[in-house]
């Protein structure tokens, strides 16, 4: 009940798909979804593949409460080692194709191997086939999405595929559903690509059944009606969405712009969410259509965009003068902020591309942003460019940029690899503002020193999924701490770390934690599943979770010394703001983490915390 | 009082909350596939809309059943199918001037909208407030009340 108790093993090589039941026992132990498909991919495959190579897996995996009424019951994930970063990967997406993997009764996919050409799989309840794929291999999600409905005279077909990014080597490419939600981070739609699966396309009408239907309804109602009496999530998000952020982290000095030198953007206001609600001088419209929900989601804080129609990037172009995904504020930060452009229209534009084309918006804008640098350092000019002048805040050759790096052409080839890879070629390594090879998100370390510990621990690079230590540091949820204090901050890593393994493993959003504590959480799973899911079970869970990916990531060759963030963060301290004169202090928080996690004093789960885990 | 089913795509976020708790509601499932509303997204102009049955007084679904098998339900004024008598011929679908009406193959059945005898499980469960159950004889209040408060002179009238 709740899961499904199926699994799709797709052998890309053989090109056969095979039933297999849910391991249950491992269910018990990892609930869903991130935990649960990591758990597979480690027991499948050698953390040390080359993370392109057929060898590697790559796992599509729901939660038990993904397709279910609770309020947004609607996530996915991709989990597979990461093209970006050769560490264990794990993008979670929203939308509406999870739940409907989840209706045509299936908990996770299993992709092995590689295809000699181009396929997509089709699965249609209980069937599943992989089909020639070479008149989409080429195009877009959006093409592809298209065609697919077309082709199969079915609109309920729910499609996530990648776009030319996953398959010219974009290290950042994502794999995208429903048009514009992603599962951007960590180059899994890379992955993707080199197993030659351009897209999974599915309709179910089995549906999702529950353990016990009246004890479900119940505690689902009372959990939305918290989200709904909530100021973030009741109020904020649906109005503002996660953009309700940009002039506040501004205000904090924590808002990176111009490659991580200063940590506050004189044009934040001009691409943050209030802003994208003023009508423009040109039509009269806003920039914000209206607001999206993703499956099941009482929230609603996806934003829904239109360009100005005279705006340089679609005049005379309609596909683009449509309304879909804008700007999300870690997508409005790294293309805008992180590279000093201001230009609300530009930057929709680019982040369109980056749904069209399948990458990452915020690894893309990160790594544009060292680019500038290096040419502002005059390491890289117009010659290397292909005439793109690289100057701060150029919202041309950012856009310029996006269309190129999404086609895998010209200098947007070098922006592909990333930053790490980008910067090392040019030999300035230290300008790579990463962790692990990911790049930062949207907020500064130094001023919100529980980020940097948050990000110099993620399991997957950079990361600000793993561990919102903002939402205690500057929200107040569930308590308020000091941001520019590190004390306490390993201690709170470590909660945010483990009640977040146990959501995503869940099928749930991370976001509903603004208004929901486990206790919240913990009688919806209860009720959906079988067994007692209680409020430890579910820590216990997050820290299985957490130290099995630690696991994999020392098994694949990552050390403590791999716990670090970039110089500029530990050295360089803040210009202006609160945080002014701060750098961040991992030095003195790491240590503490490691001890409270009970590892040894260079990062490895002693034997006792490995037992006690069951790992 | 007779109350309706009142449908604001204004408000819509396309959750699709109310297509889960409609399948909950009538099959004990989470399933959209069988759900008897439907929110349809129109992506390029960002537009959700939910859709069901109207409830239409002169029911073509009612009069086209060759085996009396839809009948009216007195308290709620909702076109009910039964499925003891239900022959799954389909012919109410075809004369639906809406399409509200639909087939399910895993019944051999037709299923539509019957307001959930009263109180309609999409209402309650739609967040936003764009499904709600309202008084029959006015569907057109929030929207008379909306432009009421646009055209309203008084501001200017006693200046």
């Amino acid at each position: 009940m709740s899961w499904a108790k199926r699994i799709l093993r797709v052998n890309l090589t053989a090109g056969t798909c095979t039933e297999e039941p849910l391991n249950m026992d491992w269910a018990n132990q990892y609930l869903g979804q991130r935990g649960l498909a990591t758990k597979y991919l480690s027991e499948e495959i050698d953390p040390k593949v080359d993370p392109l190579s057929p060898d590697n897996k790559l796992i599509i995996a729901t939660g038990p409460l993904t397709g279910t009424a609770a309020a947004t019951g609607g996530r996915w994930s991709v989990i597979t080692k990461g093209a970006l970063t050769g560490a264990i990967a794990c993008s979670n997406s929203g939308g509406f194709f999870g739940a409907e993997l989840k209706f045509a009764g299936w908990d996770m996919v299993i992709f092995e191997g590689k295809s000699a050409k181009p396929v997509y799989l089709l699965i249609q309840d209980d069937d599943a086939k992989l089909v020639d794929a070479s008149g989409y291999w080429g195009r877009t999600v959006w093409d592809t999405e298209k065609g697919l409905k077309a082709e199969y005279q079915d609109p309920q077909l729910r499609v996530a595929s990648i776009g030319q990014a996953g398959e010219v080597g974009v290290k950042f490419a994502g794999v995208v559903n429903d048009l514009h939600r992603a599962a951007g981070r960590s180059g899994v739609g890379t992955v993707m690509g080199s197993k030659n699966l351009k897209a999974v396309a599915v309709r179910g009408t089995k549906g999702v059944q529950v353990n016990d239907v009246d004890a479900f309804l119940k505690a689902t109602r009372e959990a939305k009606t918290v989200l709904a009496e909530n100021g973030v999530t009741g109020e904020g998000l649906p109005a503002l969405g996660t953009q309700v952020l940009m002039n506040v982290i501004n205000e904090t000095g924590a808002l990176p712009t111009h490659n991580h030198k200063d940590v506050q953007f004189a044009g934040a206001s001009d691409i943050s969410g209030e802003a994208m609600q003023e009508p423009r001088r040109s039509d009269g419209k806003p920039n914000l259509t209206r607001n999206g929900a993703c499956f099941g989601c009482t929230i609603g804080c996806g934003r829904i965009s239109t360009i100005d129609p005279t705006h340089y990037t679609v005049k005379d172009r309609e596909q683009y003068q449509i309304a879909s995904g804008g700007l999300e504020y870690e997508a409005a930060w790294a293309l805008g902020a992180a590279n000093g452009v201001n230009d609300l229209d530009a930057l929709t534009f680019a982040n369109f591309i980056c749904n069209e084309q399948g990458f990452d918006p915020i690894s893309f804008g990160a790594t544009v942003g060292a680019a500038m640098e290096l040419y502002e350092m005059g390491v890289i000019t117009t010659k290397e460019t292909g005439g793109i002048e690289l100057t701060w805040g150029n919202a041309q050759a950012l856009t310029t940029l996006a269309e190129l790096t999404g086609r895998g052409e010209g200098f947007g080839a070098e922006i592909g690899l990333g930053s790490k890879l980008l910067t090392e070629k040019y030999g300035h390594p230290d300008l790579s503002m990463s962790v692990k090879g990911q790049e930062f998100p949207a907020y500064d370390s130094r001023g919100i020193q529980g980020m940097g510990l948050t990000y110099a621990t993620s399991n997957r690079g950079a990361c600000h999924l793993r561990s919102y230590t903002v939402a205690s540091e500057i929200l107040g949820i569930p308590e308020k701490t000091d941001p520019l204090s590190s004390d306490g901050k390993a201690g709170l890593v470590i909660a945010f770390q483990d009640a977040t393994g146990a959501v995503d493993s869940s099928g749930l959003c991370v976001f509903t934690t603004f208004a929901w504590s486990l206790d919240n959480i913990a009688p919806q799973i209860d009720a959906a599943c079988e067994g007692e899911w209680t409020v430890d079970r579910l820590l216990e869970v997050g820290e299985r979770v957490w130290n099995l990916e630690r696991k994999f990531n020392l098994d694949a060759g990552f050390t403590g010394k791999d716990d670090t963030l970039p110089k500029r963060l530990l050295k360089d301290a803040a210009k202006t703001g609160p945080a002014e004169g701060k750098v961040n202090e991992l030095g003195k928080m790491l240590p503490e983490y490691y001890a409270l996690r009970g590892w040894t004093p260079d990062g490895v789960p002693t034997n006792e915390t490995l037992d006690r885990l069951v790992l | 009082m007779e109350k309706a089913l009142v449908l604001d795509a204004g408000k819509c976020t396309g959750c699709e909350q109310c297509e889960i708790a409609c399948s909950m509601e009538n099959e004990g499932v989470s399933n959209p596939a069988k759900s008897r509303i439907k929110v349809f997204n129109f992506h390029d102009e960002g537009r959700f809309v939910p859709y069901t049955c109207t409830q239409c007084d002169d029911a073509w679904c009612m009069q086209a059943c060759p085996v009396d098998a839809i009948t009216v339900f007195s308290a709620t004024g909702a076109k009910v199918v039964s499925d003891a008598l239900c022959v799954g011929c389909k012919v109410c679908t075809i004369a639906c001037p809406f399409g509200t009406v639909n087939y399910n193959p895993a019944s051999g059945k037709v299923i539509k909208c019957d307001l959930c005898g009263g109180d309609p499980a999409c209402a309650k469960a739609c967040p936003t407030g764009a499904i709600t159950y309202t008084d029959a004889a006015a569907t057109g209040y929030a929207k008379m009340k909306a432009w009421a408060k646009a055209t309203d002179a008084g501001q200017q009238a006693s200046a």
